[in-house]
């Protein structure tokens, strides 16, 4: 089992959602954050002062998947996030150790 | 021949008959009687407006000046900063019963009101023909209220985020008894020095640029001074937390500001709507002007600046709403508006003081700024308020009409008002200081005032937990 963390632009969440859906994906969390990468932030002007933004909104999505699910839910991410600029965001997979349902303590891939 | 007689006779008796009751249906009784339906129904329309005035200027506190300072501060002080406002509505009205308004509009001597007025003593239906003859005094006394409530509330912007509740509940309740009731009574009031009418030192000002703007403004300078910056400030970035609640308190002030200026007509006349014109025309020449200058200078016009030029706008026409013409409005608002931006965006840079909200770059400058230029372009033709004391002629009211001396007196005035808040609040200030303390501890100024202050939470949108 592989847990995907995908932090992606704010507006390509329902595109991202929907393919994750359409490979399988059966599951995720949907977090609304701040960062940054190489992407600068922008500044704001209140009452002539100047405010430099450099933590920008960013949706990152959490989605635990079995091994055999990951390179296509990858691709799915990919090829729906991407613009090609800088900001587009990053997926990183760690391993997971196990996964428990709460209803009725189903353990592993039965789980996800 | 004798039923020609007869027929003549007839008439003539009709006739006779006629006149007398002619006479009766025009008699003087019926004619007072008129007279007195005429006064009451100019009366009534008067009441009615100064009713509608006097809330629409309380509209102004609550909820137009608590949203727009509100949306002004940090998410974890929103609440703190409208109960600053709230407070006032409270507390004064309460002071203003007991003693507020005798210290005003009681006659007294030319600095202060007497104590006549009391718990309000003689202050009923009939009216007081020395401020308001058709109208109850009654009325005149709530109207003012309003003014007196929402002066030390304009002052909570410079505090804010860092006063205790306590501290601010008594300095203010201190200030309006020490600075804005001599003030009020030496502009408005009967004998008073300032008075436009009779005063030693005639001021123009319609609605309250010196005794409310001038006198807020400038103690806030000194609060801001005294209770010293807020943690981080001015290395951290503290933008406010919605300009969506600032933009909706800031339309109430426009709105409102028509109880106040066109109210200060005390009449539904046509200096009413006078004011009420000039007071619109003020606030939107100075809202273009300041976003035109916010455009020059940071290359984006914002909506805070657009707000904040309407408000400083109609900051500034508010002395001068009563004697100034339309254009000249527009000519006041477009000055006070790009003057006002030049104020809060290099002046408070330039000397350092966290006047968190602008109070006295909006207030205290606007106010300033507006009472000179009422000076110089108050017109007898709107306001015919000088009259020659022997031959009762309409004399010239500003500077550009002739009357050169008027911009020494608003200059007076406006330097009275100065010295008066900076006195007067740095004693009571250093009073407070010592009996209670000014400022919050600084755990609980980065925690939030309104966890410490009060045990609540502005908004709590975090999914329900039950």
């Amino acid at each position: 089992m592989t847990k995907l963390e995908a932090v992606i632009q704010p507006s390509k969440l329902e595109p991202v959602k929907s393919a994750l859906i359409e490979v399988g994906v059966e599951g995720m969390t949907v977090l609304e954050v701040r960062g940054h990468g190489r992407q600068k932030g922008h500044t704001e002007f209140y009452r002539g002062r100047e405010y430099t933004v450099d933590l920008l909104p960013k949706i990152k999505i959490e989605t635990v998947v079995s091994d055999e699910l990951v390179d296509k839910a990858v691709a799915a991410i990919i090829r729906t996030a991407q613009t090609g600029k800088i900001g587009d965001g990053k997926i990183f997979l760690t391993k997971i150790d196990e996964a428990i349902r709460i209803r009725n303590e189903e353990r592993g891939a039965a789980a996800l | 021949m004798r039923r020609r007689g007869l027929s003549a006779l007839l008439l003539l008796g009709i006739c006779v008959c006629s006149c007398a009751v002619w006479a009766q249906t025009t008699s003087p009784d019926r004619i007072a009687k008129l007279e007195q339906q005429v006064t009451a129904a100019q009366g009534a329309a008067d009441n009615a407006w100064m009713l509608v005035s006097s809330a629409l200027v309380l509209l102004m506190t609550g909820p137009g000046l608590a949203l727009f300072y509100g949306g002004l501060v940090r998410k974890k002080n929103v609440l703190s900063t409208m109960m600053q406002s709230f407070a006032m509505m409270a507390i004064i009205t309460v002071v203003w019963g007991i003693v507020g308004y005798s210290l005003c509009f009681g006659r007294g001597n030319s600095f202060i009101g007497g104590f006549e007025h009391v718990f309000l003593r003689g202050v009923g239906t009939a009216p007081d023909a020395d401020y308001a003859a058709t109208i109850p005094q009654e009325t005149f006394m709530v109207y003012q209220l309003m003014f007196a409530i929402i002066t030390p509330a304009l002052i909570t912007g410079a505090f804010a985020e860092r006063m205790k509740f306590s501290a601010m509940a008594v300095f203010l309740v201190a200030w309006s008894i020490i600075v804005y009731a001599p003030m009020a009574h030496m502009v408005w009031g009967k004998g008073g020095l300032l008075n436009a009418v009779g005063g030693r030192i005639p001021t123009l000002d319609f609605a309250g640029g010196t005794v409310v703007h001038v006198t807020s403004g400038v103690s806030a300078l000194v609060c801001a001074w005294v209770l010293g910056k807020r943690l981080g400030y001015p290395r951290e970035a503290m933008p406010p937390h919605s300009v969506v609640l600032s933009f909706i308190g800031a339309c109430l002030l426009w709105v409102g500001w028509f109880g106040f200026n066109a109210g200060s007509a005390l009449a539904a006349s046509g200096l009413a709507t006078s004011a009420f014109v000039a007071t619109h025309f003020g606030a939107a020449a100075a809202a273009l002007s300041w976003s035109a200058a916010e455009w020059l200078h940071n290359g984006k016009p914002s909506v805070l600046g657009g707000i904040s030029g309407a408000v400083a706008g109609l900051v500034a026409i508010t002395p001068a709403a009563g004697f100034v013409t339309p254009m000249s409005s527009l000519v006041i608002g477009f000055i006070a508006g790009a003057f006002c931006f030049f104020m809060v965006a290099k002046v408070k840079a330039k000397f350092k003081y966290d006047d968190s909200l602008d109070a006295f770059g909006v207030h205290g400058a606007g106010g300033t700024i507006g009472a000179l230029l009422t000076g110089l372009f108050a017109t007898s033709a709107v306001n015919p308020i000088f009259h020659d004391p022997v031959s009762g002629a309409t004399l010239a009211s500003g500077v550009f009409e002739g009357h050169f001396r008027q911009l020494l007196n608003q200059f007076l005035g406006v330097a009275i008002a100065w010295v008066l808040a900076i006195v007067g609040t740095l004693v009571i200030l250093k009073i407070v200081d010592v009996t209670i303390g000014l400022r919050v501890p600084a755990e609980h100024e980065i925690q939030g005032l309104d966890l410490t202050q009060h045990g609540e939470e502005g908004y709590m949108w975090e999914a329900s937990t039950v």
